[in-house]
């Protein structure tokens, strides 16, 4: 069974947000109405959040890309009343919305804040309706989303090979962020394949995983940035 | 029909209310319904247009709503525990003063479960807390305890109401439901016994029930890992919480009561020196609390605690911190401390305190963690809008308007256990005494006690 995970080089990242970008487009992320912005309504998976360096020996600020953690002990799972949110068997935190009922206990629970609420009914530009992912369903107001690293493309890689009747390559399944990235900042695997790149990387000296003390253990490792 | 059930002499004052109405009292309703009803409009508002009608926003996902629900859960404390200890304590000036305890639990928990409702993105899906529920969730351990509490706390409201509905049977055979709610109770000695043990029972399992409620809704925030909130006394905290703010509700509605329906002959101010005394206790032991759960976390100087620590007593928290401390300790222990002014009015005031005192209590417990995440995520400060404050005094109107209108259907001090102590409680407190003090020769003084009184 394979285990989902991404890797975040921080000495690559640029902070161009292209992931950012990306995302909300791969996965139909509404933009706020007018002023809802100004009051931390935006709705945003990837997010750059500024971190401040651990694992170096001198103090600094980067902007870092944060969207869920995908913990192998996700804090958010345990604390849903309806079961709403999940983990798949090869490890990715998944969200029901229509079973979800908004109590946003989740998002509370969550110690990465990386769970977003729908604060209204979703709204797109008029000219980017017709561009909507047919393969992400769209969230009512009322409830809980998250990213879900691109969880519908893995199903459609599963679907591909299974149609071409072979097994599914790692490199069959990436999320629009990674695809994305022009500076190869992000990498994404099966963390359990110990030959994957991924592995690897998650092996080197830099690596870190955010509030790792928590115990949360999660997926989504980064790379310090180098002196 | 027993002719001794219906003679009531100086205690027919207690059926006044229900007999005779004067047009305050429908004013009153009409306020009352327009807040709450009005208050309602904003629900369908919210409802229309989602949550983005309050404040709450990206990281502070819960506010008032959330704080309402705490602190009417803890409101509900009021009620059912304190009657059952003082029953079970055999405290004999408990007879007027618990069915006014009872009525508040009941009806404030309505508004205390209402709240989540509220506070939902999807209410419409609530229901799935029972056909999806899971029970690893600390908000499943809400639901059960609290419809355990509310069916509990009805059986114990209803129990003791009995004798009482049948006094109104037989007065007013024309209301159909108080036959149905008699249940044929004629007084009779068997009757009396069956009762007393059903309300006895009821008394012994309420309380573990009511300690798990707040216990429980505790643990709603403990079992987070987020700072401030992943504390072990968050149970007991809350308890000790609810109970404090459930006796300040208790007297300021025994005051009205007294007030408006002229039952000082039966609200004593002994009873408001009684429960004066133990909302003082209840202070000390909030502040007991609280010291032990702010030095902890300041002494340990955990950086994300401290963050939290500091916007509560120092930041932008620090108004309402300081207010709550001043209402929940420096006002009762002032007021309360010193017998001369641990008057009827002086309660009043102290309870006032500790009620609004309590209310920013559980606001400095939710939002304030909230407000301060572990990742540096950007803030917009918290500040509720016109619809949950519209909400939050529609919900406490028609918790007003609920618990006048029962005062209305139903005695608000228990006529039988009135009548039961005229009649009883001096000798069963003599023969009380009696059995704690050694000897013969007490026995001998006793004797002597009990035929003076017999006597007077």
């Amino acid at each position: 069974m394979s285990r989902w995970g991404m890797i975040i080089d921080l000495d690559k990242c640029t902070a161009c947000q292209a992931c950012v970008v990306a995302c909300k487009v791969e996965n139909n992320i509404p933009s706020p109405p007018e002023g809802e912005a100004l009051k931390n309504r935006t709705i945003s998976w990837m997010k750059l959040i500024p971190l401040r360096s651990e694992g170096s020996e001198s103090e600094r600020t980067t902007y870092a890309p944060v969207a869920c953690q995908h913990c192998d002990n996700p804090p958010c799972i345990k604390v849903c009343p309806v079961d709403a949110t999940n983990i798949s068997d090869e490890g990715i935190v998944r969200q029901v919305y229509s079973r979800c009922i908004g109590c946003r206990y989740c998002t509370n629970a969550c110690p990465y804040t990386v769970r977003y609420f729908n604060w209204s009914a979703p709204q797109w530009p008029e000219e980017s309706k017709s561009y909507l992912n047919p393969d992400v369903s769209l969230r009512p107001k009322g409830v809980v989303e998250k990213c879900t690293f691109c969880n519908h493309r893995l199903q459609k890689a599963k679907e591909i090979a299974r149609l071409e009747e072979r097994e599914l390559h790692s490199s069959d399944y990436v999320p629009a962020c990674v695809e994305i990235c022009p500076a190869d900042a992000l990498v994404f695997g099966d963390l359990e394949d110990s030959a994957s790149e991924v592995s690897q990387l998650a092996r080197s000296p830099r690596a870190f995983r955010l509030q790792e003390d928590l115990g949360t253990e999660p997926k989504v490792i980064y790379l310090s940035q180098g002196e | 029909m027993s002719n001794a059930t219906t003679v009531l002499g100086p205690d027919e004052i207690l059926l006044d209310p229900i007999t005779r109405t004067g047009k305050g009292f429908y004013w009153l309703v009409a306020v009352l319904a327009l807040i709450g009803f009005g208050g309602l409009g904003a629900w369908v508002y919210q409802l229309m247009f989602g949550l983005g009608v309050t404040g709450l926003n990206r990281p502070v996902y819960w506010g008032v709503y959330i704080t309402n629900f705490v602190f009417f859960i803890g409101i509900s404390h009021a009620g059912t525990l304190i009657s059952a200890i003082l029953r079970l304590c055999h405290a004999e000036w408990r007879r007027p003063i618990t069915r006014a305890a009872e009525v508040i639990t009941v009806m404030v928990l309505f508004f205390g479960a209402g709240s989540v409702i509220l506070d939902l993105g999807r209410p419409d899906r609530a229901l799935n807390v029972i056909f999806h529920g899971q029970v690893r969730s600390p908000l499943i351990w809400d639901v059960l305890s609290i419809s355990t509490y509310l069916t509990g706390s009805i059986i114990y409201l209803y129990l003791p109401l009995i004798p009482d509905i049948a006094l109104l049977r037989d007065r007013m055979p024309h209301r159909r439901i108080y036959r149905l709610l008699a249940v044929g109770w004629q007084g009779t000695p068997k009757q009396h016994r069956v009762l007393e043990k059903a309300i006895a029972i009821m008394a012994v399992i309420i309380v573990p029930i009511a300690v798990s409620v707040h216990t429980v809704v505790s643990w709603v925030f403990a079992m987070t890992v987020q700072p401030m909130w992943h504390s072990t006394i968050f149970g007991p905290y809350f308890v000790v919480g609810a109970i404090f703010s459930g006796i300040a509700a208790l007297i300021v509605a025994m005051a009205l009561i007294r007030h408006f329906y002229h039952l000082e002959d039966y609200l004593k101010p002994v009873s408001f020196n009684n429960l004066g005394l133990l909302l003082l206790v209840m202070s000390l032991l909030w502040l007991y609390f609280t010291f032990a759960e702010y030095l902890t976390t300041y002494y340990g100087a955990e950086p994300f605690h401290m963050t939290v620590f500091s916007s509560k007593v120092t930041g932008r928290f620090a108004i309402p911190f300081w207010s709550m401390f001043v209402l929940c300790f420096v006002i009762p222990a002032a007021i309360l401390g010193n017998k001369k002014t641990r008057t009827v009015k002086g309660c009043v005031i102290a309870s006032i305190a500790v009620i609004i005192g309590m209310w920013l209590e559980r606001y400095i417990i939710v939002v304030p963690t909230l407000s301060r995440p572990r990742l540096a995520v950007e803030v917009v400060p918290y500040a509720p809008t016109w619809v949950e404050m519209a909400m939050t005094a529609s919900f406490f109107s028609l918790f007003i308007l609920l618990y006048l209108l029962f005062t209305k259907f139903f005695p608000i001090i228990s006529v039988w256990e009135i009548k039961e102590g005229r009649e009883k409680s001096v000798s069963d407190v003599v023969e009380r005494v009696q059995g704690y003090l050694p000897g013969d020769s007490s026995n001998r003084k006793i004797e002597t006690l009990k035929s003076q009184l017999g006597h007077s």
